[in-house]
């Protein structure tokens, strides 16, 4: 194994709100390899965004705050780097794409100067020529027709999928060692989703040995283009392991949970099975694992709600890692995914 | 760009042609310029007879509004009905004194909002925060007449007990100075003060809830991302876009202000346009009065496109409309 | 309209302990206990909350409850009727003696009453002016955003009109010319004037609304009535309504203070601050005449002035809150 281009350790982050604090990401450890696409799965609060967020600094420090961990990119812990430090790493070794293209660029600035600035910002010196003829190349790069004059229009002249393609094009201007993509797709049509993710691909064939940190609630997405993935439960990394292995032979109750609630388009159905409740507190959270209530392998036994399962190797190994006190009970368990059992089961 | 600013002033244009029509309708209706006329005891019933056919009043409302427009452009707004003379360099006169006042206080009040505006948002709930919000909010709940009158109170006082004398405390200047001679100055200062301090409360707030709004977007967030420095971050993007609202506001606050600040200029008997407008006004000098009207109505229209066009040219998107 | 709905988790689920592995999950009362309520507070629960915790806002609203409390009690509380005359007591300085509180003005007349039969009057007229423009604004801002087409085309430049119309100065004219001296007609042309922000407000709800709750309706009902419609939308302007009331108020009182103070608004023996402080420009050395009216001006219009800021804070419904 490579050395990892960011490795994230016992990170915790929590937000003081109104009506209580919010742990957001608790005790969270990854990491990630230069070339790879980690997924990070889950639900809407599930805190997915906020650990990248956090790495990046852009979390609001109040109410926000940074309880524990650290972030080390490159040799650097880049939660401990003081403010100009960090902006040295933004846009350029690291860069991000965040999830709404309408109201993420600046409607009174033409498109081609924001993407300028990303490259001027880190390269002063560069000539403006040279990085009008950049921005071209990236524009184009990313596929949108005719980038010469729509470099000179304004965002609003853009239609979605081109403003998010435009936003990709902003992250890779200066060949960033880690990009992260916070749920890219979502706020866009699935015929543009399809479309955005294509260039998504082609980007990362364009930037040399990059790493892909990609958040998403959509397993679809997941499926296509992540080679590893991160399931995450209430604040907590519930699920590691390679994308195959976690679709074929998940580990974990809500993996599980997630994988069968997904329709698959090979089989007839007649109902699709959601996971039972709704979203935890998250302050207020369930004691214990906090995926016991909805939890349909607990069973309502005591260990369930009164300890933290930790994340431990499973059946298959090192690499898949699950974090459930009865993770052997789903040894041989199949879900819609799973090659038939005929094939040699498990591990 | 060019068909957006065609379309805004054609547009105007029969807004301000309703609006003087109203403006005359009401005025001669309830002004009854023919009472006026017949009281007054040097004419004749044969004079008066001529007098009125030769303003035309024996005719129909929009007729006699067909003339006066024909006199705004031909005989420059005519003569007063009171005092037959023309009204028209009354009118710049005043206008004139009135703006130098106006000029002045509004892009103080201008620069010093927006300066506070923007250090009130970056260092929000700072004691430089309150402290301006503090002022702002009295400067929204001061009438101005009250402010004008504290003022004059307290340099009277000033000149009583130690026979200084700062700022004065009336009229336009002493005999004899010009316009921008430190008596001048000295005359204006006061009426400055009051106008600036509550066009300063109005546009600092606005400023500060602007930049407030623009700080959290999500394109600011973008541009952090990108690695800019927080100076960078709010001189390119923050400040920009934030300033927009202000622009606007301002335009329209000075067309407002054009009609004259009529109770300053009362208070402090300055010559301007609104102190004009009320002396005609308690004088029942009704074609004075329409003059008067009229220049406000065409300084808030024009200055209302005026925002706009400015509106449309620091933002795209209106462009577009 | 303040509910408070628990909503236990799994509360459709069946309780089927130790059944097989894909059964639903079985519920407790402890498990309910362990925080797994979700409480479900209604919009006006967390308005109420947000303009409660509004330190200005309170503040504003005590003082108001004050002052008008005395406007609207002046009989029971001001020591003399606005115009007693006491020619042995004139231009007296403040003092405690005989209740002058703020002095008395060139007639001997008391200070004190004058002024806070003045705030009955600012009171009267600016809540009536905030009822009136209200009505009319919701009205007109309704039917133009509810119908759109040329009705709204229409109403909205009626509106661009009213706005180039220079409100002093035409407020200045009406009186003048029309010989108002009566609040209730000064009051009706301010009315007049002012519908103009409500109106525009309410009829952006209704345009953006009337996009969502249409469709549904029309389903719902077939021939959904358009006073369902009103049912329906209306409620959603309520918070904006509001403060553009409040906002009324404080410049309504303003206007009306400074037509008085020019001598074409509210004419003596009706009481206006307004009023109070022109007598105080003729006397200034009487400083008592001219400070106490200003101040309660002051006063009143930054007390509703923090209110409709706590009012605009508590029904905002752009809320700032973290993304987790």
């Amino acid at each position: 194994m490579p050395e990892p281009v960011l490795s994230i350790r016992n990170l915790a982050v929590e937000f003081k709100t109104d009506d209580g604090i919010v742990h957001a990401v608790d005790d969270i450890t990854y990491d990630v390899y230069p070339r790879e696409t980690l997924g990070i799965v889950g639900e809407s609060g599930s805190g997915k965004s906020v650990s990248t967020l956090t790495v990046l600094g852009l979390i609001p420090i109040p109410p926000g705050r940074i309880v524990s961990g650290e972030a080390i990119f490159k040799g650097k812990d880049l939660l401990k780097l003081g403010k100009k430090e960090l902006q040295t790493f933004r846009g350029d070794e690291v860069a991000m794409v965040f999830q709404d293209p309408m109201t993420s660029l600046n409607p009174v600035l033409t498109v081609g100067f924001q993407l300028g600035e990303a490259i001027k910002t880190h390269y002063p010196k560069e000539s403006d020529a040279a990085i009008e003829e950049r921005v071209v190349e990236l524009l184009s790069l990313v596929g949108v027709p005719g980038p010469k004059g729509r470099a000179k229009q304004y965002p609003h002249e853009f239609s979605g999928g081109m403003r998010q393609r435009a936003m990709i094009a902003m992250s890779i201007a200066n060949n960033p060692s880690l990009l992260i993509a916070d749920e890219p797709t979502t706020a866009l049509d699935v015929t543009i989703q399809a479309q955005v993710l294509d260039v998504i691909e082609k980007v990362q064939h364009a930037t040399e040995n990059a790493a892909t940190i990609l958040i998403t609630h959509d397993l679809g997405i997941v499926a296509e283009l992540c080679d590893r993935v991160i399931v995450m439960y209430a604040g907590r990394i519930v699920e590691i392991g390679d994308v195959h292995t976690i679709f074929e032979r998940p580990r974990h109750p809500y993996t599980i949970g997630l994988m069968n609630s997904l329709p698959k388009l090979t089989e007839d159905e007649e109902w699709l099975e959601p996971i039972p409740g709704s979203p935890p507190s998250l302050i207020n959270r369930p004691s214990g694992c906090a995926f016991h209530p909805r939890c349909s392998v607990s069973q309502g036994r005591a260990r369930c709600r009164e300890e933290v399962p930790v994340l431990e190797a499973t059946d298959d190994g090192g690499e898949h890692q699950s974090a459930c006190h009865f993770k052997e009970e789903l040894i041989g368990l199949r879900t819609k995914f799973s090659e038939p059992a005929s094939a040699g089961g498990a591990a | 760009m060019l068909t957006y600013i065609t379309r805004r002033v054609l547009y105007s244009i029969p807004v301000l042609i309703v609006s003087t029509f109203l403006s005359f309708t009401f005025v001669s209706l309830a002004g009854n310029p023919t009472a006026i006329l017949r009281s007054n005891p040097r004419f004749s019933p044969v004079t008066l007879h001529l007098l009125e056919h030769q303003q035309h009043l024996d005719r129909s409302i929009p007729v006699r509004y067909w003339f006066w427009v024909k006199e705004i452009f031909t005989n420059k707004l005519g003569d007063s009905l009171q005092t037959f003379q023309p009204i028209w360099p009354d009118l710049t006169r005043t206008a004139g004194h009135t703006l130098q006042v106006i000029i002045i206080a509004e892009v103080l009040a201008l620069i010093l909002g927006v300066a506070v505006g923007i250090y009130s948002a970056i260092k929000q709930y700072s004691v430089f925060d309150y402290a301006f919000t503090t002022i702002s909010f009295l400067g929204f709940a001061m009438p101005t007449f009250w402010l004008a009158l504290l003022l004059q109170i307290l340099f009277v006082d000033i000149y009583l007990k130690w026979n200084v004398r700062i700022f004065y405390t009336s009229g336009l200047n002493s005999p004899g100075q010009g316009t921008w001679s430190i008596d001048r100055l000295q005359h204006i200062a006061l009426p400055v003060m009051t106008l600036l301090i509550i066009s300063f409360a109005t546009y600092s707030r606005y400023m500060r809830a602007s930049m407030l709004d623009v700080i959290n977007t999500d394109y600011v967030r973008t541009a952090r991302a990108k690695g800019m420095s927080e100076w960078h971050v709010i001189m390119r993007h923050v400040f920009r876009n934030a300033l927009i609202p202000i622009v606007t506001v301002a335009a329209i606050n000075f067309g407002a202000l054009l009609g004259g600040a009529i109770v300053t200029e009362t208070v402090f008997s300055l010559d301007g346009i609104g102190y004009y407008f009320i002396q005609k006004l308690t004088n029942l000098d009704l074609y004075a009065v329409m003059a008067y009207l009229l220049i406000t109505s065409v300084a808030i229209i024009l200055f209302n496109l005026i925002a706009d066009i400015l509106y449309g040219y620091l933002d795209p998107r209106i462009r577009y409309e | 309209m303040s509910e408070q709905t628990s909503v236990p988790l799994g509360a459709a689920v069946g309780n089927t302990p130790g059944g097989p592995v894909t059964a639903p999950p079985g519920l407790t009362d402890s498990t309910v206990e362990a925080g797994l309520e979700v409480k479900v507070r209604s919009q006006w629960d967390y308005a109420r909350r947000r303009f409660l915790r509004h330190r200005l806002a309170m503040i504003g609203l005590v003082g108001l409850i004050i002052l008008f409390g005395a406007g609207i009690f002046a009989n029971f509380i001001a020591p003399y009727s606005f115009e007693q005359i006491d020619l042995n007591n004139v231009l007296h300085a403040p003092t405690l003696s005989g209740h002058h509180y703020f002095g008395t003005d060139e007639i001997g007349r008391d200070e004190f009453s004058r002024v806070i039969y003045g705030i009955r009057t600012s009171l009267e007229v600016g809540v009536l002016v905030a009822v009136l423009s209200t009505f009319i604004g919701l009205v007109i801002g309704a039917v133009a955003g509810y119908f759109g087409g040329w009705l709204d085309n229409l109403l909205m430049r009626i509106t661009d009109l009213v706005l180039t119309l220079p409100f002093l100065a035409i407020l200045a004219a009406a009186s003048a010319l029309l010989g108002a001296g009566d609040w209730k007609r000064i009051t009706l042309i301010l009315a007049l004037l002012f519908w103009v922000g409500t109106a525009r407000v309410v009829r952006g709800i209704f345009l953006s609304l009337r996009e969502k709750e249409y469709v549904e309706a029309a389903k719902a009902a077939g021939g959904g009535d358009i006073r369902i419609m009103f049912r329906h939308i209306l409620p959603n302007t309520l918070g904006p309504v509001v403060v553009s009331a409040t906002l009324a108020v404080a410049t309504a009182i303003l206007i009306e203070a400074a037509l008085a103070f020019l001598g074409l608004g509210i004419k003596p023996p009706t009481p206006s601050l307004g009023v109070l402080v022109q007598s105080g420009q003729t006397n200034p050395q009487q400083w008592w005449l001219t400070i106490f009216p200003g101040l309660t001006i002051v006063l009143v219009v930054l007390c509703v002035n923090f209110v409709g800021d706590g009012l605009r804070d508590a029904l905002d419904p752009t809320q700032r809150r973290v993304r987790a």
